[in-house]
């Protein structure tokens, strides 16, 4: 299965790659005859998806086995990926943790907790990566952040205000790299039915990894900026956004 | 994260006859699988729900979702042998393997069900005279037992409880991946051939030719209209390309009653037997509306209204079909009852591929009837007798409300099987037809 728009195989590289949405795009990617390198934490589930993503097409696909919050062993690991087959076309970033909101704000520790595998991780990697790229000039960075991110709320601003971080990281590194030719994409999944949300009641706002991968890859086909998926989180974001504070405060969102 | 997580949700099945709370366990990570489960709180495999009756259902109780065990393990494009998850759908099988010249070896007439439902309910397809059922073509599957244990059975190794397995209504553990033997195909195109027919003694005389010649024959048939019908044959066809992609539409409510009643039910049959007396001879067509027609309706079920239906599926041996089927159709046309799916085909002559295997030689006729209480009840009491005279069987995976008397009389090995269920796997009908 060749990809007509690249006459060698694409090169994708997946961070957190067995997230359900990263797992998702992944496939899409397979199916398009990519090249894929994994990286994530554990090695056995890496291998259980590469193999899955070989029958699905992929020309090659490749793991790299890294805890994402070892920042020390960054530098290291990504040179290799980035070396494998000379520069990478597509890096998707999708690791994340749902904390527990209510634990989390009895516990500095569960709310720094956060912050490192939120954002913290995420700076590192994206201040490493963007600088090859840059170096590159051509590509395009995904980074899966949250709608969360875009006003803290009761319910979730431990996740959010991380999400945030990495929003607004994401937001100048695209400034940055924009007369470079690489693109920038911040993406702002909804309710995604993952093992992250397996939680939760399920109801008509709720969607699938396999839509929003398919958003998510589109987007890194063409788009620069920010995408929300489904699409029906803009308008309710752009609502959340300009509620009046004297209105906010008094909701339960 | 997979099995980490516990949730209650409600949970039904394609019969839409109840949805009960059920404890929700997804498992997704097949290298880190555990079940806690035992004879005090047992569990049971959920894959897509597309069983009709309670087959699937454990309420109260615990359920593992199979679905995000849907990774591919290997595929040999030169041998056809697949290797995957429990939670594949057949559909992805298909997507994937037809562009390289490889097709499901059985199917059922929905490619919506997971390769572990299809194992554990044994299912047959149009081909049966030709293929057998599904189980037919499993070479090996991996197995987690309630204790803990992983266990790789094939032709060789614990055959047995392979086996007990194949049709084992997903009692004997649950089925993590498995092994599969697809066949071969030229491309997305059947040559098929649609002959109307009147009377039960054209249909036998139609089958009987088709299974020489056809790896493919099924037939419809108007049950309120004497035995009239529409008898398709059809085998896999020569050229490549693609198929266009079937059209789906989504019946996206349901309705307040059932749309199925007998005035409904007369304007349909006349209009589907006179659409294809038109219709009659060779044609080619796709794969997908020929093995898969009410695939292009997502959420059909749905048309039977809130009381959901029943799918009435038997089988009658050979030695009685000629008699049987004809008193299992006029019972049917005198409660005025029925469906518009009603299909009719031949079992031919193989050793069952599972102890409680659902298939024999013989005649098997199904039908959906909404569900209406104690009438529908009553008729299927008077087709149970006809069935259980003849010697014949109901489908498990159809099947809600058989009694433990017809089951054991239609499954001479059950005896044998016994010994292989897991402690700790449980469900509805279980408890109905096995007592636990």
């Amino acid at each position: 299965m060749k990809d007509p728009m690249h006459p060698t195989p694409l090169r994708v590289l997946i961070i957190g790659a067995t997230s359900a949405i990263a797992g998702a795009v992944a496939r899409r990617y397979a199916a398009r005859g990519a090249r894929l390198a994994l990286l994530g934490r554990r090695e056995d589930a890496l291998q259980a998806n590469a193999a899955d993503l070989r029958v699905r097409g992929a020309a090659e696909v490749a793991i790299d086995v890294l805890d994402l919050l070892d920042t020390e062993r960054h530098a290291e690991v990504l040179e290799r990926a980035w070396d494998r087959w000379g520069g990478i076309d597509v890096l998707l970033l999708a690791h994340g943790v749902l904390p527990e909101q209510h634990a989390a704000e009895l516990s500095v520790g569960l709310t720094l907790a956060s912050f490192d595998s939120n954002a913290r991780s995420v700076l590192a990697l994206l201040t490493d990566l963007a600088t090859r790229f840059e170096r590159q000039g051509c590509g395009v960075i995904g980074v899966i952040s949250s709608p969360a991110a875009q006003r803290g709320r009761a319910s979730n601003y431990v996740y959010g205000a991380a999400k945030a971080a990495v929003s607004n990281f994401c937001s100048g590194l695209r400034h940055r790299l924009f007369s470079k030719g690489v693109r920038v994409l911040t993406i702002l999944p909804g309710f995604v039915d993952t093992p992250m949300t397996a939680g939760f009641a399920k109801g008509p706002l709720w969607a699938t990894p396999e839509l929003v991968a398919r958003d998510i890859e589109r987007a890194l086909d063409s788009k620069n900026g920010t995408l929300y998926t489904p699409w029906f989180w803009r308008p309710i974001m752009t609502l959340v956004i300009h509620l009046p504070q004297a209105l906010f405060l008094r909701s339960k969102l | 994260m997979g099995g980490a997580v516990t949730i209650w949700s409600d949970v039904g099945s394609w019969g839409g006859l109840q949805r009960s709370a059920h404890r929700i366990e997804p498992l997704s990570d097949r290298t880190r699988l555990s079940l806690r489960a035992g004879a005090a709180s047992p569990g049971l495999a959920y894959g897509n729900g597309r069983s009709y009756g309670d087959v699937c259902l454990n309420p109260g109780g615990l359920l593992w979702k199979t679905r995000n065990l849907d990774r591919f393990i290997s595929f040999d494009p030169a041998t056809g042998q697949l290797e995957c998850e429990a939670g594949v759908l057949l559909d992805e099988i298909i997507a994937m393997v037809l562009p390289q010249g490889w097709f499901l070896p059985v199917t059922p007439g929905t490619r919506f069900v997971t390769v572990g439902g299809a194992i554990a309910n044994d299912v047959h397809g149009k081909n049966h005279h030709h293929a057998g059922s599904f189980g037919e073509h499993v070479l090996a599957l991996s197995l987690l037992r309630s204790d803990g244990q992983r266990l790789e059975c094939n032709g060789t190794q614990q055959a047995d409880l392979l086996r007990a397995s194949i049709g084992g209504l997903g009692l004997t553990g649950v089925i993590v991946s498995a092994k599969l033997q697809l066949r071969r195909v030229g491309g997305p195109w059947l040559d098929t051939e649609t002959t109307v027919f009147d009377g039960l003694d054209a249909f036998f005389a139609l089958s009987g030719a088709a299974e020489q010649g056809c790896e493919y024959n099924v037939a419809w048939i108007d049950c309120l209209h004497g035995s009239r019908g529409v008898f398709f044959r059809a085998n896999h066809g020569a050229g490549g390309g693609t198929a266009p992609p079937q059209r789906q539409r989504d019946l996206r409510f349901t309705p307040p009653l059932s749309l199925i009643n007998t005035a409904s039910l007369r304007l349909f049959n006349a209009a589907y037997f006179r659409c294809h007396a038109a219709r009659q001879g060779a044609s080619r067509q796709a794969w997908a509306p020929f093995f898969y027609p009410l695939d292009g309706i997502l959420h059909w079920n749905r048309i039977y209204g809130p009381q959901g239906f029943y799918q009435y599926q038997c089988v009658i041996p050979r030695a009685a079909e000629r008699s049987a089927t004809p008193e299992l159709l006029a019972a049917i046309s005198a409660s005025g009852m029925g469906s518009f799916l009603a299909v009719l085909k031949t079992f031919g002559t193989r050793e069952p591929a599972g102890l409680l295997s659902f298939p024999m030689a013989g005649t098997t006729l199904a039908l959906d009837f909404p569900h209406q209480g104690e009438r529908t009840l009553a008729l299927f009491e008077r087709l149970d007798a006809i069935v259980v005279a003849a010697g014949g069987r109901l489908y498990p995976a159809k099947d809600a409300r058989m009694s433990r008397a017809m089951f054991e009389s239609g499954q001479p090995r059950l005896a044998e099987f016994l010994p292989y269920r897991d402690p700790g796997m449980s469900s509805a009908m279980s408890r109905r037809l096995l007592g636990s």
